[in-house]
């Protein structure tokens, strides 16, 4: 374990906002892209993303 | 009997492949991801030059790692496509594209947020840091034409080509540290020496870049789930699937 206490984990040796900047940014980058594939998908697999069919015409 | 590769070339096929091969690259993605940056940030020393700064690359490596890997991916699908002419490579490319600009976006992104403290400049316009903008821009560029197109097929064969042209900028990426004088470092870990690196930050970074193939791998099956269902809406299975979950 590289660090002391959780107060310089954060710190990050005063690169706190470059290192946790890049950081947030890609768990954003992530969690918004899982998010938009999920909700395409189940708008999809439900039908309503669909082309309307003959069987199942929308008005 | 031989397993024939070219059943999973079927849409219909592939959709259940893929739907039953997700959740384990998923899983992967975030063991092999929360053990690397336990690596990463935890356990490996600060850098005596660059301090905790460097803690930047564990992400910004894997992402540009990533977003030259799924180019070449997505070049070499549409070149199968353009030259077998399957449906199904098409949509793999066209599934890889918004990963692979994802993945660049982040490369950028964090690899500013490393220059400023380390170099003093967010940005600069070295020869790595340009070629990967355009990597970016020919990624948009591939989803923007492809969008543009209203017939598919069409639509699918003009995006092929721009990005089987934009394939040339992948090597100009990887070597421009070797062929020009960049600002950018060269590489740490290469195939043919040994890495110029702790190992704690060796590992860290590697264990990162295999949750990045996961996370890329599942990301773009999940994509490419979508596409078919969208392309194939008018055949009788994706109809059954509609009717089985609408009456759910």
């Amino acid at each position: 374990m590289n660090w002391s206490s959780p107060a310089e984990f954060f710190a990050m040796g005063g690169y706190a906002f470059y290192v946790w900047g890049s950081y947030a940014v890609a768990a954003l980058c992530i969690g918004l892209e899982l998010w938009w594939l999920l909700r395409r998908a189940r708008t999809l697999v439900t039908g309503a993303g669909l082309k309307a069919q003959p069987s199942a015409q929308r008005p | 009997m031989p397993l024939n590769i070219w059943r999973f070339a079927s849409p219909q096929v592939f959709y259940s492949l893929a739907g039953k091969l997700i959740p384990w690259f998923l899983v992967a993605a975030a063991l092999l991801g929360a053990a690397g940056l336990y690596v990463g940030l935890l356990v490996a020393p600060t850098d005596a030059q660059q301090g905790d700064a460097y803690r930047i690359i564990f992400i910004h490596v894997a992402a540009a790692w990533m977003s030259m890997f799924i180019y070449t991916v997505m070049a070499f699908w549409c070149a199968v496509g353009l030259i077998v002419n399957t449906r199904l490579s098409f949509m793999m490319a066209l599934a890889l594209a918004p990963t692979g600009a994802l993945m660049t976006f982040i490369a950028l992104w964090t690899g500013s947020l490393w220059g400023k403290p380390t170099w003093g400049a967010w940005w600069v316009w070295d020869a790595r840091l340009t070629s990967e903008l355009i990597l970016l821009f020919l990624y948009i560029g591939f989803m923007s034409l492809h969008a543009a197109i209203d017939d598919v097929r069409r639509a699918d064969r003009a995006a092929a080509l721009l990005a089987l042209v934009g394939a040339i900028n992948v090597p100009i990426i990887y070597f421009s540290v070797k062929w020009w004088n960049t600002l950018h470092q060269g590489a740490s870990v290469s195939l043919t020496r040994a890495p110029s690196m702790a190992r704690a930050m060796l590992l860290g970074m590697l264990l990162v870049a295999l949750a990045a193939w996961m996370y890329s791998i599942a990301a773009s099956l999940m994509r490419v789930r979508s596409l078919i269902l969208e392309r194939e809406s008018d055949s009788d299975w994706v109809q059954t699937i509609v009717r089985t979950e609408a009456a759910k």
